[in-house]
């Protein structure tokens, strides 16, 4: 079965969704990780946050409700919930930095076999700026990574030594791809989950360091879908 | 005591070329837009300005870079800006990139008057690159100067002559740290209110901040991203 790019977020977005506790509070980067928002089950309160001083993040509005004062960290009008709270930068970020976050989900351009990852510059080529990325790595309690297992042209995205700059040194927990999921132990990455459509053989393919596989090999991949 | 002034263009008299400015908003969230204005037709140049992004191209501070009054930029992420990136690319531009938290932490630190403080954000990374270093508890951290500003731009959404003032919803951002970390603060809001009328249990910045305070008029309120469902 070959995923079309919607798909792909799609299973890795419910594969992190599974991972969500009721009363977490979790902050999802731009991207891939903003759609296990779509994924948290019923019943279960997750609150998220957004970096520019938000508590309770709603959907996106209908037209009559969109409100210019009120963004998420990507800069798209959303909506508040019943219990929703603002606040100041410094105070989102003290939560941030103070280890409030239960979760954070990022994207990535690379991550490396000791957890140090790249998500924000591609010297001379990209220039955006890391935002709120360092600070979340550096503070939340797990650190999720959530990103297509290779680029485009297949080259790998989980590398033995990240190349471009970093975003965290040794920070991220786990690594979810639509092929796998990645744990980053001290013994270095350890493949726990495998997607039914591929094989051990085909994910290393597209790893530069060598996985390690759990004693009886890696589980099937959860899934919500 | 009376901070009212008649215009956004009274508020930035005494801005001089080379001065640094702070600039509260979030990507166009809560930007004092009055006071942009005003400065793009003082023409001011050779500007510092410190603020969480740089605007689009024809907005927020994006109108300040087109008009070639920007020296330097101290953000925390400037992407989706064609201009700037043109700009810092050809080298007529500066800039120095921050992490957003120990953005809002150096402000903060500039206007409680804390010179600098370790943080373990951007530890073994370009950020941290010439930075001193100390451990504590068995973690690594990087020593971070506070940041302050010769005038700060703030918006709010109701404020009072006193310079009491209370932002709405995502628009805070930055604003209330801003606020405290410059010599001359002048603040724009969409209402001003009567000393009094504001709830005095959620008055967000308090008005010692505050140096001079106008109402502004004709807010566009710009949506960088406007996203919405069907009902």
């Amino acid at each position: 079965m070959i995923l079309n790019q919607d798909e792909r977020s799609q299973r890795i977005a419910s594969r992190i969704s599974k991972e969500l506790r009721d009363g977490f509070y979790v902050n999802l980067g731009i991207g891939i990780p903003t759609q296990v928002a779509n994924f948290v089950p019923r019943g279960m309160d997750v609150i998220l946050q957004s970096e520019n001083g938000m508590l309770g993040i709603g959907p996106y509005p209908t037209d009559p409700e969109v409100d210019p004062d009120i963004i998420n960290a990507g800069k798209e009008t959303v909506t508040e919930l019943r219990g929703t709270c603002y606040f100041s930068s410094a105070d989102s970020f003290a939560m941030i930095r103070g280890g409030h976050i239960d979760l954070t989900v990022l994207g990535a351009l690379q991550v490396d076999e000791k957890g140090s990852l790249a998500n924000w510059a591609i010297p001379g080529k990209m220039l955006k700026g890391m935002g709120g990325a360092m600070d979340l790595v550096a503070g939340a309690k797990r650190v999720f990574v959530a990103m297509e297992h290779a680029t485009r042209e297949r080259a790998p995205k989980i590398v033995t030594r990240c190349t471009l700059p970093l975003t965290g040194v040794e920070v991220v927990h786990y690594i979810v791809t639509e092929l796998a999921v990645i744990q980053v132990t001290p013994g270095g990455l350890l493949l726990q989950e495998l997607a039914a459509d591929t094989t051990v053989e085909y994910v290393q393919s597209l790893t530069e360091p060598k996985l390690t596989l759990p004693p009886g090999g890696p589980a099937p991949m959860l899934l919500q879908l | 005591m009376d901070k009212l002034i008649p215009s956004p263009d009274a508020g930035i008299e005494g801005v001089k070329d080379g001065a640094t400015i702070l600039m509260g908003g979030f990507g166009l969230c809560g930007i004092p837009e009055s006071l942009i204005a005003a400065l793009r037709r003082k023409g001011s140049r050779n500007l510092t300005i410190v603020s969480n992004n740089a605007g689009v191209d024809d907005f927020g501070i994006g109108i300040l870079l087109q008009n070639q009054q920007v020296k330097k930029m101290v953000s925390t992420y400037v992407g989706e800006n064609k201009l700037f990136e043109r700009l810092v690319f050809e080298g007529a531009l500066e800039i120095e990139l921050n992490p957003q938290g120990t953005f809002a932490e150096r402000l903060r630190a500039g206007g409680a008057g804390i010179p600098a403080f370790y943080t373990p954000t951007g530890y073994g990374t370009i950020v941290a690159k010439d930075k001193e270093t100390r451990e504590f508890d068995g973690r690594m951290f990087v020593l971070e100067h506070a940041i302050r500003g010769q005038f700060a731009f703030i918006k709010a959404w109701r404020g009072d002559r006193w310079g009491n003032l209370v932002y709405r919803k995502t628009a805070a951002n930055f604003n209330p740290m801003m606020a405290t970390a410059a010599d001359f603060v002048i603040a724009e809001v969409e209402e001003l209110v009567k000393v009094g009328e504001l709830d005095p249990n959620n008055v967000h910045t308090p008005g010692i901040y505050v140096d001079a305070i106008f109402q502004g008029t004709n807010y566009e309120k710009r949506i960088e991203r406007r996203r919405t469902r069907s009902a």
